[in-house]
């Protein structure tokens, strides 16, 4: 599991620097909504490691809560895992009820739209506790299509749209516009022009390049190491480059 | 079963109804039945621009909710007899639109219609989805300008991801673009993006290239949709643009600037 956080504008502060960085973090995949069961069976696993949980961050996984279950007793469930020593500071892959309860604890919604493509493939994990490392390709819309590895866009990515290849590379054999955002945990190969935003390496992978035909790119990240347009040499615009990082230098070179 | 078309852009004022009114007119012209509907609850033009603002009695919305049958609130337009326009409420607001609701009448006009034309509010909220939700065929309106072209592809997106064939996974929308009030000569003059510049961002079927002129607002002043105007430039524009959706190939006109002869030079016509 990781969370990103991805600084947008381009307005350097010398009080600080915003970055993208990526965490692993264990994650409790609920499994049922009867409390005193989860409380018994984690009372086992945290006395047979006590020093993993203490002040551990933690994420509570809905995505395989069955529906029938009723309603996830949110100030039990985060009361019991404080008590054990962790810290549970978000949800994911609940509903938008179980959102609303979970906020009203004020736990963090992490990552709605990467759960819901990732959901199918969950229910084959049992582990109940465990460090959560889901792949899985999402794109929201028709034309994507996930291959072994990575995610295939065949249409245009439009302003306002977002397509994020989840533990993979994102390949797009049309232009992405001004206004539409592409991101990968691996590469991001781009054949039509590219006037959106970039995000290669979403998950801090700083092996992660941006190949594209046409650069026009408004932002180009790798794992959170970014330039913007207004950065990127003229000579460089308009033909086929990569964009690579070197020594947490952001390099852009023509190809 | 009708053919349903959105007339969309995201922006407001590029021509939305005009080109809505222009087209089902267009159609009704060639013999199709053609209803017009008004999407822009509360800010309803269309009536305006169809010139049968005086005989609105009900509206889509009294239809939606069940308060008056589609032929009452049908205006059969006076000039064509394949012509009718679903005035829009001025009095309510969008969320008077329901998915259902319009769904229902949608069904029900596709029973005895060909074409049925849905006149979108400017953005991207509740009234425009609704629009949009239904079509077949969506004309995206835009002008050569940046702003303009940049809401259309995001509209785009919403058309390929939000509409009830992207969730059904059928076929998807059949995307045309419309440029509005072009100026050939101020894009020679590198003030305006050209056809090409737009073609390159948006990369659509081109329906046609409507040059910007008086006509239009004298059409709109008038009540009588531009495209019965067939002096005017923009008016044969947009009668190509009708015979260009209904599958002729045609040459676009009206993309060049016209040279100018001699005598006019030389008489500052």
């Amino acid at each position: 599991m990781a969370v990103n956080s991805r600084s947008s504008g381009g307005e350097a502060s010398p009080a600080f620097e915003l970055k993208a960085a990526g965490f692993t973090l264990p994650i409790i995949r609920l499994l049922d909504g009867n409390m005193e069961a989860v409380a018994e069976q984690l009372g086992v696993k945290v006395e047979q490691a006590p020093d993993f949980f203490r002040n551990t961050p933690v994420v509570i996984d809905l995505t395989v809560y069955p529906d029938g279950a009723g309603d996830v007793e949110f100030p039990m469930l985060v009361g019991l895992l404080r008590g054990y020593g962790m810290i549970p500071f978000g949800v994911r892959g609940g509903t938008k009820a179980q959102n609303v309860a979970a906020e009203g604890m004020e736990l963090a919604i992490l990552g709605d739209a990467f759960i819901r493509s990732a959901k199918p493939a969950g229910g084959t994990a049992n582990q109940p506790v465990g460090g959560g490392a889901d792949s899985g390709a999402g794109g929201q819309d028709p034309g994507h299509g996930s291959t072994i590895n990575g995610t295939l866009v065949t249409r245009p990515v439009r302003s306002g749209q977002r397509v994020y290849a989840a533990g993979g590379d994102l390949s797009v054999i049309a232009s992405v516009s001004s206004g539409a955002e592409v991101m990968a945990d691996g590469n991001i190969h781009c054949y039509g022009p590219l006037r959106g935003r970039a995000l290669a390496g979403a998950r801090g992978n700083t092996e992660a390049r941006i190949f594209c035909s046409d650069l026009q790119a408004e932002l180009v990240s790798v794992a959170g190491h970014y330039r913007v347009s207004e950065n990127i040499p003229a000579d460089l615009r308009g033909v086929p480059v990569q964009v690579y990082l070197d020594q947490k230098i952001l390099r852009i070179e023509k190809i | 079963m009708a053919r349903i078309i959105v007339i969309t852009s995201g922006k407001g004022g590029v021509g939305k109804t005009t080109t809505a009114a222009a087209l089902a007119m267009g159609l009704a012209q060639r013999g199709s039945r053609t209803a017009v509907i008004d999407f822009d609850v509360g800010l309803r033009n269309l009536d305006l621009i169809m010139g049968c603002e005086r005989r609105v009695v009900y509206d889509f919305v009294n239809v939606i909710n069940h308060e008056a049958n589609l032929n009452q609130a049908l205006i059969r337009d006076k000039r064509c007899d394949n012509l009718y326009v679903l005035p829009a409420s001025q009095t309510r607001d969008k969320d008077a639109l329901t998915k259902e609701g319009v769904g229902r009448v949608l069904d029900e006009l596709s029973q005895g219609f060909d074409f049925i034309v849905c006149d979108s509010p400017a953005g991207i909220e509740h009234g425009a989805t609704m629009a949009m939700y239904y079509a077949d065929d969506a004309v995206v309106v835009t002008n050569p300008e940046v702003s303009s072209v940049r809401d259309s592809d995001r509209m785009l997106g919403i058309l390929a991801s939000k509409s009830r064939r992207a969730e059904a996974n059928e076929e998807p929308i059949r995307e045309f673009l419309l440029l509005t009030r072009y100026d050939a000569a101020r894009v020679d003059n590198g003030e305006m993006l050209s056809v090409k510049d737009v073609q390159d961002i948006l990369s659509l079927n081109l329906l046609g290239v409507i040059p910007e002129s008086k006509a239009v607002l004298n059409a709109s002043n008038a009540g009588v949709p531009v495209i019965l105007d067939r002096e005017s430039d923009a008016g044969l524009a947009y009668g190509d643009a009708v015979g260009r959706y209904l599958g002729e190939d045609l040459p676009h006109r009206f993309v060049n600037a016209e040279k100018k002869g001699f005598f006019s030079r030389l008489f500052g016509g």
